[in-house]
């Protein structure tokens, strides 16, 4: 099936990229949907077996595949939206757009479910290829500059990547087996040497940092995210940033096992406060708003594998505040475009009294900002509370303490620039040249809101044995 | 013989470090695809012959000739000037370059002996390393792609040191070369080349918050 799989969504792309007509396109887009919910529904189905050898059906696949086919659908209708509004847009652009859009759900669904190192890293390539297509949309000087920004950091990532590859080939070279399956590699985790295990981690974390949004590498994704369409900038702070979770968890699954799960620990967790702190640092001052919601990508992010760092509940805390973020972030990019089409401009300073203008929009951008700031009604609060306490638990006092005074800081900065978008009437705004937004366009946004705060706060038996299953072999 | 050849790779940075023309660079890249041929031939001798014939023609047909020769169209179609514009002066970068392998060796003594040479190690790190000081400290984006070639050629090399075991590994290695010089050259070096007229890192700072 996943071969079926992958050869019909690469020939429905092709179709899409070379058949440039309307009907045509958005009729093998759905059809592409239509194949990517049967493929979800067909993994649900086959749990834990193992298909075409480099693929398993296990639970940590299974939860991002059905994240990112939950959100490859409103994907698939705000870019409709999006192109069919746009001025510029051509049927080559149409066709090369969805193509890539196609290309990109494709690769991370089979990077998710990939059970060996060396395939999450092929399509993990494929990810940058079909992703620089997207933030190259627009055909302008800044996005070009994003775009080659986006693949030369990509690239050298990528090659980061594989050289922790080559590394955790030489510190498995005492085990007698040359199979790099995450399966062989935990059968045998205590024939791993630990020097050359130590150097793989290293490369292969920072490495996938760049898809995850974390530390080192973060600043590719930003500048992406902000030139990117807004449909694209959702799947980029969604889907990749799942992506580059799994390329980093699968790993850290294997290394926790040995006798550096301390060491490892403690790299994750200064990654992921550094993280943080950055995102204070550019959310204080920051004035484009497509930028303010990439560095809060980084920011959760950096809480995603703080949760990670601590361990106990943490593992928990961390899958599923992936999977709520996954939710937010997207529907708050979707979101972006009805207030670019009402305020045709990012900046902040010059976007305001959004109530008055799309009402029900400013209701997904409230909701949004709860849910981001993680406050009391919303599923992230709870993810952010479990992570929260498995520090505490952990004994990182102090750390914590940081945390808390560097995220006061954030929702302080988040709220303040939130708050004058929907409130504070813009001096000087031309009220009659308004156009006006159909709220229908927000459905979506406001499942995907609500779905997160009901996974959150009343989280299914089915969801929690996933992710129990999924963290089952990390030491407790 | 494995030795000498790695050791002239090695050099080959030092040689770099100090290079003043765009077009020294280039040949330079050339020198160590036809080096990483050798390497290959003397180093993979339990690998099957097709793949072997096919890595070779990799570093000869691709590293040595057809990047060398599309880097020289970029630069005579884009009338890029003939100096590379380093943000340091050069004899900086030679010492820079020195601290890079004297620590990379200090660095392979410390690791476990395992069944890697450690020459392909010191040489493999200390090129990845050179190649991103390459790219921080030069001006061009052409100079930033070549900064990027040499880190694959470092790769290149590490692969090659497993190969006799996983001879996938190198393969894969071949398509990160591949496919990545293909995205970042073919596409994007081309593009950028025919949006921004003289090609300058300085002219991509645009992208930023208001």
């Amino acid at each position: 099936m996943i071969l079926i799989y992958l050869i019909g969504s690469i020939l429905i792309g092709a179709g899409v990229f070379f058949n440039r007509g309307k009907k045509t396109n958005y009729s093998l887009v759905s059809l592409f949907l239509v194949l990517q919910v049967v493929f979800a529904v067909y993994a649900c189905w086959h749990y834990n077996e193992t298909a075409s050898t480099y693929f398993t059906f296990d639970s940590l696949g299974i939860i991002m595949l059905l994240t990112a086919t939950i959100i490859s659908i409103p994907a698939a209708f705000h870019s409709y939206v999006y192109i069919e509004e746009s001025e510029e847009a051509t049927p080559e652009s149409r066709a090369i757009y969805f193509g890539a859009l196609i290309l990109l759900i494709t690769a991370v669904s089979a990077a998710y479910l990939a059970n060996h190192i060396a395939v999450v890293w092929i399509f993990a390539e494929v990810t940058t290829l079909s992703a620089s297509a997207l933030i190259y949309h627009h055909r302008n000087k800044l996005a070009l500059e994003g775009t080659w920004k986006y693949v030369f950091i990509c690239a050298i990532s990528i090659t980061f990547v594989f050289i922790g590859i080559l590394f955790l080939s030489l510190s498995f070279a005492n085990a007698g087996s040359d199979d790099l399956a995450y399966k062989n590699l935990l059968a045998h985790s205590s024939l791993l040497n630990s020097s050359w295990l130590q150097l793989a981690f290293l490369f292969i974390f920072t490495g996938f940092t760049v898809k995850l949004g974390l530390f080192p590498m973060f600043t590719a994704g930003v500048d992406a995210k902000d030139k990117a369409p807004g449909p694209a900038a959702a799947l980029l702070s969604s889907v990749i940033m799942c992506m580059g979770f799994v390329g980093i968890f699968r790993i850290y699954v294997v290394v926790a096992n040995t006798p550096l799960l301390h060491w490892a620990s403690l790299v994750v967790g200064i990654a992921a406060f550094i993280s943080l702190f950055i995102a204070a640092v550019y959310m204080v001052k920051v004035k484009n708003i497509k930028r303010m919601m990439a560095y809060s990508s980084v920011e959760h992010m950096g809480i995603v594998m703080l949760g990670i760092a601590a361990g106990g509940i943490g593992y928990y805390a961390a899958i599923l505040h992936i999977v709520l973020h996954a939710f937010v972030k997207s529907s708050l990019f979707f979101q972006y475009n009805q207030m670019y089409k009402v305020f045709k401009t990012k900046n902040i300073y010059q976007m305001g009294n959004y109530f008055k203008y799309n009402t029900t929009g400013s209701m997904v951008v409230l909701l949004a900002f709860i849910s981001v700031t993680a406050m009391p009604p919303s599923g992230m609060f709870v993810s952010e509370f479990l992570v929260f306490r498995s520090m505490f638990e952990a004994n990182q006092l102090i750390l914590l303490i940081a945390v808390l005074l560097l995220l006061t800081f954030i929702i302080w900065a988040f709220a303040k620039n939130i708050f004058k978008i929907l409130f504070i009437p813009v001096v000087d705004f031309d009220e009659n040249k308004v156009a006006k937004v159909s709220p229908w366009r927000s459905t979506f946004q406001f499942i995907m809101l609500g779905g997160s705060a009901y996974l959150g706060l009343n989280p299914p038996a089915i969801f929690v044995d996933l992710i129990n299953n999924s963290i089952m072999l990390l030491p407790h | 013989m494995l030795h000498v050849v790695l050791i002239i790779f090695l050099i080959s940075l030092f040689y770099l470090a100090i290079a003043n023309r765009m077009s020294t660079y280039v040949n330079m890249l050339a020198l160590q695809g036809i080096l990483l041929f050798f390497v290959a031939f003397l180093e993979l001798k339990h690998i099957n012959t097709i793949n072997l014939i096919l890595i070779l023609l990799e570093t000869i047909i691709f590293k040595s000739v057809a990047v060398p020769v599309f880097l020289n169209y970029v630069l005579k179609r884009n009338h890029i000037t003939r100096e590379a514009e380093p943000y340091v002066p050069n004899f900086v970068s030679l010492i820079i370059t020195t601290i890079i392998v004297v620590t990379t060796i200090i660095l392979s003594n410390t690791m476990e002996e395992g069944k890697l040479d450690k020459m392909f190690f010191v040489v493999a790190l200390s090129t990845l390393f050179t190649g991103l000081y390459f790219i921080a400290s030069r001006r061009k984006i052409i100079t930033h792609v070549m900064g990027y070639l040499i880190i694959e050629n470092g790769v290149f090399v590490l692969s090659l040191a497993v190969g006799n075991e996983m001879p996938m590994l190198v393969n894969l290695g071949i398509m990160l070369d591949i496919f990545a010089s293909v995205l970042i050259l073919g596409v994007f070096l081309n593009k950028i080349g025919d949006v921004f007229k003289d090609i300058d890192v300085n002219q991509l700072t645009n992208l930023k918050d208001y």
